[in-house]
């Protein structure tokens, strides 16, 4: 009986549970409640995924029969994406009690996890929902409560940050709001599904065109593609740690798969691929983001701002994936999707400990951490070693089938960008264990190790990298199906 | 000509936009680029009330003499979109009163000096 | 016990050894600490395990297990095959010497932070160990890797700055040779032939025309950074900062031949001799080696440093197993595994001699050796003998390889390679020989050191007399390589 009902639940219930958080006044209860709603979302789209495999599931909101009424499509692509939200939201939440105790006023508490709860519901119905302006909506909801919670950065300049966020995510998701308006004058309709098939028969126009050059810019904002990334940096280093976490786990995969679906699902790759040059745009911003994001992280030395460009670097490795129109290309972008969410939650939570301890994620907080903190810190070496693809972590799966993808398609130059920002990373992370290992000056250093409440989600994520690194049954197939069904090719 | 005349309303369309654009690009003040944000938010409005006007057509009000009606659907939508731009404008707000708090001003170019200080 | 178990179990033993060092290693017992006990029991047990496991493969049983998919159609999988069988033994059999080795020096100069070194050491053992087992370039590759990782700490041992920009040229080199070539090489493989397993007689053959199989060879010779052929080889004399141990496990055997093992693997199981023997590539490639050989030994000549020569000359020898592996002859791929074990020997006892003189002496420069033959006669007893290897005069081991190498000239009519080798061996002796010289001859500038015993801590003469020792023994029974050698594909043909 529920599990009819399963689509709707997984926005419904963050949604509920959100604003019951002002109710609760007690931390401890508060925390409680949020982790429990978010495992219970974990699980919803574990059993999501799990039905995707009989098929497509299609859920009538209020029983009102698409393309009237809102429905909620779930493919394999956001079950998956579902799974990745939930799982990193749980991971996060398990570990932040602590963290968030010290860095939220105790009177804000409940509106923390009100906003919390939001942003979460905001990105599990973008992601579930086949109906574009429901996009709109959902993406307004998250980035909402996104700009709230950054600003509860201990730093003012989190202020500063979460305004600067606020104005680039409005105009972002305003250009998205055009261009769904453009697409319903094209067709009358708003649902994806209906979309996909009137788009083709429309044929292209001049208003297709805007339409689709909206949504690319609106949504390459969200996304942080190179050169619209600005907002990132500073919301991710402002941020208290556990959004930081959260976001860097989340967000921005979010909204690699909003992109996904109006490039594949809904304009078709026929329009976007052929009729306009989007393989060469896509890849020549991803370049630019993976050697120039990368550079910037090298130079930075406040680490989550450093994690956060190399995020901006990372997301170009997707794209750099879509823009390969492959099978190949795609499974490397849906596998990063997944895999970069580890990699980057694990670190962010892993900063999170030494803000905890160290009050400061500054190089000069790091000098001597592999004895102070040295479970923390073997997390974040480890953590950046996925960054660099080393084998044995989930960054190597990834940087293979990347790879792999550009020999096959004979793109040499890209081979080499790709590689170089391999050998870049391994800079930015061996400042970092330079630091923390190798730097003698103070001899009496004693332990000052996070509590195990927030290392052991920590650990779990990393070993998270680690275990999707060897055993990738899971992450392959799906990825592999996902990128087939999206590029219509049967197998 | 009578084609672009027609047209009228998509044109303050693109002028309201382009202006609130500009104003949020130009502005230094911060209350002033969310008044910009606000007339580019607003120019969608009427860009959705536009699409959904039917030439002829009434009020959509069920009656039994046979009318064409506007779509309504595009009204919806921006009633939305107009709680969105609420808002939006709200949490800007809250976001200026604290960085007056924490800054003293509210120009940008002063908040910058004063981080670049630290 | 399995075949199969001794092997996972062979891997297994050091990573264990090393969790355990971790965890006990700083508690004090009497005698010592716990780290240096578990890293003798460690040592020997793996070497106890190596050993049947020898015993089985020379009896023919076939030695296979596959652990896990990570990419769909390629298995992280372990075999064993007679080249890595032999390097599996030499770094058991080494790694105890060592071990003993590494407490009297780490000991004596009173170094910092030895549990963190002696768990690196554990690991970059398993590690060589999983790369001798590796039956496809994956794994292969991932063991490399983790040797790379885990030999950083150990280089950049003493914290300060020389030895943080040494480890950073160290590390620089080998991950970026190995992400930037070896990973493309390997992907590209992988895309070409849809394999990527040692077979004998390769197995891209089939796949390549002659653009293709020069590009890839490059980047497979390059991309094995380890191998320190040039312009490539910096990171050696960059890694001669860590303390000896290191340099005379590591950088003489265990690392540095798993770079030439990796290029004879990949010649061998990957290539295949038959399509490089007309490969304009594998020709470039040689004159690239001769020419790192000779260059490298000229260099070596000009240094005072007596670590610095030893490993210019490592780096000179290294491509003679490139070299030889290149040729692709049925008596140069036996020279160049020949080579592998037979330089280890030699090098590792040149090293511990050159420990051995700086914890007794302090002394580090070839200049302030005079004498020094008498007061440490061990020492330089053993020096010599590994000094005879490197030139390749009998009774050393090093004569076999060389000798084989020759043949292997004579076979494939490479006149190039006969001329450098000759001219090397004589480079040899010139860079050698004064060390001799200077050390039994002259009469050193201190009286009152002059006829006095001054040798190093027992451990440290105990183990270069085994090696030394081991170092004439391979000369008159060279049985055991020579068996397992004459089991690789192309060496009986």
């Amino acid at each position: 009986m529920i599990s009819n009902h399963l689509p709707v639940l997984q926005v419904v219930l963050p949604l509920l549970a959100a604003p019951l958080c002002v109710l609760l006044k007690r931390s401890s209860l508060l925390w409680a409640f949020t982790l429990l709603v978010s495992i219970l979302s974990a699980v919803i789209a574990w059993s999501l995924l799990q039905q995707t495999d009989a098929g497509i599931i299609s859920y009538a909101i209020g029983g009102w029969a698409a393309p009237w009424g809102i429905e909620y499509r779930v493919d394999k692509l956001n079950a998956y994406v579902l799974l990745i939200v939930t799982g990193i939201g749980s991971l996060v939440m398990l570990g932040g009690r602590k963290s968030i105790e010290q860095e939220i006023d105790s009177k804000n508490l409940s509106l923390f996890y009100t906003a919390y709860l939001l942003c979460f519901a905001g990105l599990l119905g973008i992601t579930i929902t086949g109906d574009a302006f429901n996009v709109f909506v959902f993406l307004e909801i998250s980035s909402l409560s996104s700009y709230a919670l950054i600003s509860l950065g201990r730093d003012r300049r989190a202020l500063t940050a979460a305004y600067q966020y606020l104005v680039m995510g409005t105009i972002g998701a305003t250009f998205i709001l055009i261009g769904i308006g453009m697409m319903y004058m094209i067709t009358g309709t708003l649902n994806m599904h209906d979309l996909a098939q009137r788009l083709p028969e429309a044929g292209s126009s001049r208003t297709m065109l805007t339409a689709f050059a909206f949504m690319f810019v609106g949504v390459s904002l969200k996304l942080a593609l190179f050169p619209l990334h600005l907002w990132l940096p500073n919301a991710y280093a402002y941020a208290p740690s556990i959004v930081s976490a959260f976001l860097a786990g989340t967000a921005t995969k979010v909204a690699v798969y909003v992109l996904l679906r109006f490039i594949f699902t809904i304009f078709g790759i026929e329009y976007a691929f052929t009729e306009l040059p989007l393989s060469a745009i896509l890849m020549l911003l991803a370049i630019a983001a993976i050697l120039l994001a990368t550079m910037s992280a090298i130079y930075e030395s406040n680490m989550k701002r450093l994690f956060a460009y190399s995020s901006v670097a990372q997301l170009g490795y997707m794209v750099l994936g879509i823009s390969f129109l492959s099978v190949t290309g795609l499974t490397s972008s849906l596998l990063h999707l997944f895999n970069h969410a580890l990699m980057k939650a694990a670190l962010f939570m892993a900063l999170a400990c030494v803000m905890y301890q160290q009050g400061g994620v500054m190089m000069d907080n790091l000098k001597g951490l592999g004895r102070r903190m040295p479970w923390t810190f073997a997390a974040i070496v480890i953590g950046g070693l996925s960054l660099v693809g080393v084998p044995l972590t989930v960054g190597f799966i990834s940087k293979w089938y990347l790879l792999l993808a550009a020999i096959e398609a004979g793109q040499f130059v890209l081979v080499a960008v790709v590689l170089a920002g391999s050998l870049l990373a391994l800079i930015y992370v061996w400042k970092l264990v330079e630091q923390g290992y190798f730097h003698s000056g103070n001899e009496s250093i004693t332990r000052q190790e996070a509590p195990l409440s927030m290392l052991i989600p920590t650990w779990l994520l990393v070993l998270a990298n680690i275990y999707f690194g060897i055993d990738t049954s899971l992450t392959i197939s799906v990825a592999q199906t996902t990128a087939e069904q999206l590029l219509g090719v049967t197998q | 000509m009578s084609s672009f005349f027609d047209l009228y309303n998509y044109w303050i369309f693109i002028f309201l936009m382009m202006t609130g654009f500009y104003i949020v690009i130009a502005q230094g003040n911060l209350v002033k680029k969310i008044i910009g944000l606000n007339i580019f938010q607003t120019s969608v409005f009427l860009l959705y009330i536009s699409m959904g006007k039917v030439s002829g057509g009434t009020a959509p009000i069920l009656i039994e003499a046979d009318v064409s009606y506007s779509n309504p659907l595009p009204h919806v939508l921006i009633l939305t979109a107009i709680v969105v731009g609420v808002a939006t404008t709200a949490v800007a707000m809250a976001l200026i009163v604290r960085i007056q708090k924490a800054y003293g001003t509210i120009e940008e170019q002063e908040i910058h000096e004063q981080d670049a200080s630290l | 016990m399995s075949a199969v178990d001794l092997m996972l179990l062979s891997i297994a033993i050091p990573f264990v050894g090393a969790v355990l060092i971790l965890s006990f290693g700083s508690v004090r017992i009497a005698g010592g600490h716990v780290r240096e006990w578990l890293s003798v029991i460690t040592s020997i047990a793996l070497l106890l395990t190596v050993l049947p496991l020898l015993e089985k493969f020379m009896q023919g049983a076939s030695i296979d297990y596959r652990m896990v998919e990570p990419i769909p159609g390629i298995w992280l999988h372990l075999s064993i095959e007679p080249l890595g069988m032999m390097f599996a033994c030499i770094a058991s059999l080494l790694w105890v010497v060592n071990t003993i080795y590494s407490i009297g020096y780490m000991r004596s100069n009173n170094e910092k932070n030895q549990t963190r070194f002696y768990v690196c050491f554990a690991i970059a053992i398993g590690s060589t160990l999983g790369l001798a087992f590796s039956a496809n370039l994956l794994t292969l590759f991932i063991f490399y890797e983790l040797l790379s990782i885990s030999t950083y700490p150990l280089v950049a041992h003493k914290g300060n700055e020389l030895a943080k920009k040494g480890a950073r040229t160290y590390l620089a080199i080998l991950m970026g040779s190995s992400i930037g070539f070896l990973l493309l090489a390997i992907i590209w493989t992988w895309s070409l032939a849809g394999t990527l397993d040692f077979r004998a007689g390769g197995i891209l053959s089939e796949h390549i025309g002659e653009p293709v199989i020069g590009i890839l060879l490059f980047l497979f010779i390059y991309g094995i950074g380890k191998a320190a052929l040039m312009p490539l080889h910096k990171w050696l004399p960059a890694a001669m900062v860590a303390p000896t141990p290191v340099s005379a496990l590591l950088h003489a055997v265990a690392v540095v031949k798993a770079g030439v093992f990796t290029v004879l693997k990949v010649i061998i199981y990957i290539f295949g001799p038959a399509t490089l023997a007309d490969s304009l590539a594998a020709d470039w490639i040689m004159y690239l080696a001769g020419f790192s050989i000779v260059l490298a030994s000229t260099i070596a000549l000009f240094q005072d440093n007596l670590k610095r020569r030893l490993a210019y000359s490592t780096i000179s020898q290294l491509s003679y197993v490139t070299i030889a592996a290149i040729l692709v002859a049925p008596f140069s791929i036996m020279a160049a595994a020949l080579h592998i074990a037979v330089h280890a020997f030699g090098k590792i006892t040149l090293f511990f001699a050159a420990g051995s003189i700086y914890t007794a002496t302090h002394k580090t420069e070839i200049s302030q050796l005079k004498g020094i033959g008498r007061q440490m006669p061990w020492t330089m007893g053993a020096f010599a003998i590994g000094a005879l290897s490197m030139i390749g005069i009998p009774p050393a081991a090093g004569f076999l390889s060389k000798w084989y190498l020759l043949m292997g000239t004579f076979q494939t009519q490479e006149w190039f390679v006969f001329g450098v080798i000759i001219i090397s061996t004589l480079l040899n002796a010139a860079y050698f020989l004064p060390i001799l010289y200077t050390a039994f001859i002259e009469k050193a500038d201190d009286p009152i050191a002059q006829g006095t015993m001054q040798e190093a801590p027992l451990p440290i003469v105990i183990a270069l007399t085994i090696t030394a020792g081991l170092t004439l023994l391979l000369f008159f029974l060279p049985d055991i390589p020579l068996q397992l050698i004459n089991g690789l594909p192309g060496v009986k043909s």
